[in-house]
């Protein structure tokens, strides 16, 4: 007999008297205790004793067999995305977990917390190159924040608390536990599960540095033109409220990253669009003419900064971020702000005076409006024939107010879609950030409606990553979560073409790809479709599409050339974005 | 920046895996390491890794953020030359009968501060230890006289200024640090970096 407690933290939850469990029964347990309901996973042979243990569970453990392991994990991705929670994966040894190496790789990069399990032959075998043996250890170290191999049964409680704390904890991320079969079947005395709180060479929120509070503060409210851009850590901090009483108070305006988007509404008072290659032209040509650049929870990645020693030379730099080697790793920072944002905002905020900038906004609102004459207008009021992706992301706006969770796969697609885009609520851009994996979405939506499952799910992916994943739709099929999925089919790799336009004189190498006949793949799996391409249809089919009780699939058809601006092209400077391909 | 030697001393816990996972900090950044060691530490249980390498300061202090990220890592300091004492091993084995008739061998031998580890007919293996100056030299002087083998351990270094990990360990082990505790010297030099 087990007594759940409360889950007070460090507090053994699953108490028993002593009990013999096999390694797999108590993986089991585990989990439960660890409050787990849902796995995405796939058995093999060297994870059949844990699949014959969550047989027995099945009230208590969700699985959802994919079709991939690939889509598994990014399945937990997006569902860790829309919930804050950690999503759980289960896969075999060898090509199992070789599967599992890009949505690693992916959550890495983003961020996300995600506890892999991985069968492993019998310990006795490792290294003899046995059938499905890989050295998965070795393989995923530099893309898991941790990885253990455990090869005896009484290592499992103590390992799984470990890695579902190191996953949530600090700067989330992916970690993978690799269990021999002889640990899931041997036999040890369990006595409980005990919930991690503490390691001592991990120290996932770093102590907040009054006096660099002090100095940032100093630095704001001397500031004239301050600007804040912040990205996903205010969404990982869950600190969407505090962020935005220091928005309020502070006056100033604020861009986002591709993943810090959805933080804040899309049309809160601060807010002056999106940073990056892609992003508005406001905020990046103003990177280069603030005077305090106020970074919240972000890292300067490339597609942000473009060249870096062209960015914000002018600026003095106040960096907000939980982990220390992101300070000064890309951009030299004035003054670093470690801490956990949720508690170094607050403090921030009542450090600073109130202010407003208006003259400062106007400059945004004048860039704002050369890019909406530039390149808004004719994106969303297009003359040719062809439809633009610009206007179906403008219409699914009007049908679900911006309520709606987006799931965006790689290419242009995944621009125009973070462009247009409205959104009320936090965790609602779900997407491959740093990564950029092509065939993310459709897996990743999966995993937000069950995270999300009150939620509107939409995935919008292109033809060329939908092509990646597309044996998903046997999952969807299967397990009827309701996805709604956009395909915007400009029968092109329309990102690469636009590069191979642009900066390699029309040479279109190898981005012709053809696509299925999506409605009758879509019929296959028992998924309702259609297929739009005439603009007077294309509302009807997504408020068709949307009001399907079930999951609905909707290609549109949009023109085949037509490129995502503005643009930083790549090895510029922020301040040289372009709006159109003459300007180049 | 100018590129010189650098010795980062790394605190972790004893954890298979933790050497790759360290070393591919380097590799993926295509960085050299000189020397690595690896040994107990003062405190049982506490494993002390020593790396050499050749870089500029900035990218030396950004690798150690790297290092010190990982969760088996306690803590990771960086030294120049300046800041450490430090010490490598060197075993040459050369045939004993030409120590034997050449009076000069025998002298270089006790000028270098070699040592016999093992005499044997065939051959002696004699050890040095000293920076890698001293150890090249004899290295050199004895070439001429068909040395059989030679290697060279990697760096150990103690860092002048340490006071241990004691202290820092119970620190690290409480579950609220106290506020006292620096955890980032790094962050800490920045100091001088921030003017109004």
């Amino acid at each position: 007999m087990s007594i759940l407690t409360e889950t007070k933290p460090g507090m053994i939850v699953d108490e028993v008297p002593q009990t013999m469990l096999s390694g797999a029964e108590a993986t089991m347990r585990c989990l439960v205790a660890e409050g787990v309901d849902l796995i995405f996973g796939y058995p093999g042979g060297a994870i059949m004793p844990i699949y014959d243990a969550l047989f027995h569970y099945g009230k208590q453990l969700e699985h959802i067999l994919v079709r991939h392991e690939q889509g598994a994990i990014h399945a937990a991705q997006g569902y860790a995305r829309v919930s804050g929670k950690t999503g759980v994966v289960f896969a075999t040894s060898g090509p199992g977990a070789t599967n599992l190496v890009t949505g690693l790789a992916d959550a890495m990069i983003d961020s996300t917390p995600v506890v892999c399990i991985t069968g492993q032959v019998f310990a006795h075998l490792l290294g003899t190159d046995a059938f499905q043996e890989t050295d998965v250890m070795n393989i995923t170290t530099p893309i898991t924040k941790w990885n253990y191999q455990v090869t005896e049964a009484h290592e499992i409680p103590g390992v799984i608390a470990k890695a579902f704390y190191i996953a949530r904890s600090g700067r989330p991320g992916p970690v993978l536990i690799d269990i021999t079969k002889n640990a899931q079947i041997q036999s040890f005395n369990y006595t409980g599960y005990e919930k991690c709180r503490h390691i001592r060479s991990y120290r996932p929120k770093p102590i907040i540095r009054k006096e660099y509070i002090q100095q940032a503060a100093a630095l704001i409210d001397e500031a004239e033109r301050p600007l804040i851009i912040f990205g996903q850590g205010v969404i990982l901090g869950k600190a969407e409220s505090e962020f935005k009483a220091f928005l309020e108070k502070s006056g100033i305006p604020a861009a986002w990253t591709i993943l810090g988007m959805s933080a804040i509404p899309t049309d809160h008072p601060n807010a002056v669009g999106m940073l990056g290659m892609h992003g508005n032209y406001g905020p990046n040509l103003l990177t280069n003419e603030c005077d305090v650049l106020i970074a919240i929870g972000m890292r300067f990645d490339d597609r942000v900064t473009g060249r870096l020693d062209k960015y914000a030379k002018q600026a003095k730099i106040i960096h907000l971020d939980i982990d220390p080697s992101e300070i000064d790793k890309n951009v030299k920072t004035t003054v670093p702000v470690w801490g956990d944002c949720k508690e170094t905002l607050p403090l921030l905020t009542k450090a600073i005076q109130k202010k407003n900038y208006l003259t400062w906004f106007q400059k945004f609102d004048d860039c704002k409006l050369q890019e909406e004459t530039k390149v808004i207008f004719n994106e969303l009021n297009p003359t040719g024939t062809s439809l633009t992706m610009g206007e179906v992301i403008h219409i699914l706006n009007s049908f679900t107010g911006g309520k709606a969770i987006l799931v965006t796969d790689v290419g242009q697609h995944q621009m125009v879609t973070c462009r247009y885009a409205k959104f009320t609520d936090s965790k609602s851009n779900i997407t491959s950030g740093g990564l950029g994996t092509m065939g993310f979405a459709l897996p990743a939506a999966i995993g937000a409606k069950y995270g999300a499952p009150h939620r509107e799910v939409v995935a919008i992916i292109g033809d060329g990553g939908i092509q990646m994943t597309i044996q998903e739709l046997g999952t969807i099929m299967q397990f009827k979560p309701n996805v709604k999925i956009i395909i915007l089919n400009n029968n092109f790799l329309g990102m690469v073409r636009q590069w191979q336009e642009l900066f390699h004189e029309n040479r279109y190498s190898f981005v012709n790809i053809m696509s299925p006949d999506y409605v009758q793949v879509a019929k296959g799996y028992h998924i309702a479709a259609r297929s739009v391409s005439a603009r007077n249809e294309l509302t009807d089919a997504i408020r068709e599409m949307l009001e399907h009780p079930g999951s609905f699939l909707l290609e549109v058809i949009v023109g085949k050339e037509n490129n995502v601006f503005p643009m930083v092209p790549q090895g510029r400077g922020v301040a040289e974005v372009i709006l159109c391909k003459e300007d180049l | 920046m100018l590129k010189q030697e650098y010795t980062v001393t790394v605190y972790t816990e004893n954890q298979i895996g933790l050497l790759n996972r360290i070393a591919i900090i380097f590799s993926r950044r295509k960085i050299n390491v000189e020397s690595l060691n690896t040994s107990p530490s003062e405190i049982d249980s506490v494993h002390r890794f020593n790396i050499v390498i050749n870089e500029s300061e900035e990218v030396v202090r950004k690798l150690c953020r790297q290092i010190e990220k990982q969760v088996d890592v306690l803590k990771a300091y960086y030294n120049n030359n300046d800041e450490i004492v430090w010490q490598e091993l060197a075993l040459y084995k050369v045939s004993t009968d030409i120590i034997a008739s050449e009076v000069k061998v025998e002298r270089l031998l006790s000028q270098y501060g070699a040592r016999a580890v093992v005499i044997r007919k065939d051959y002696t293996v004699f050890s040095v230890t000293g920076h890698r100056e001293e150890t090249d030299q004899l290295l050199k002087v004895l070439e001429p006289y068909g040395l059989i083998e030679f290697v060279r351990s990697a760096r150990v270094a103690i860092i002048k200024s340490s006071e241990g990990f004691h202290r820092k360990l119970t620190q690290f082990e409480q579950h609220e640090p106290p506020s006292e505790m620096v955890e980032n010297e790094f962050l800490d030099q920045q100091e001088n970096v921030f003017s109004m």
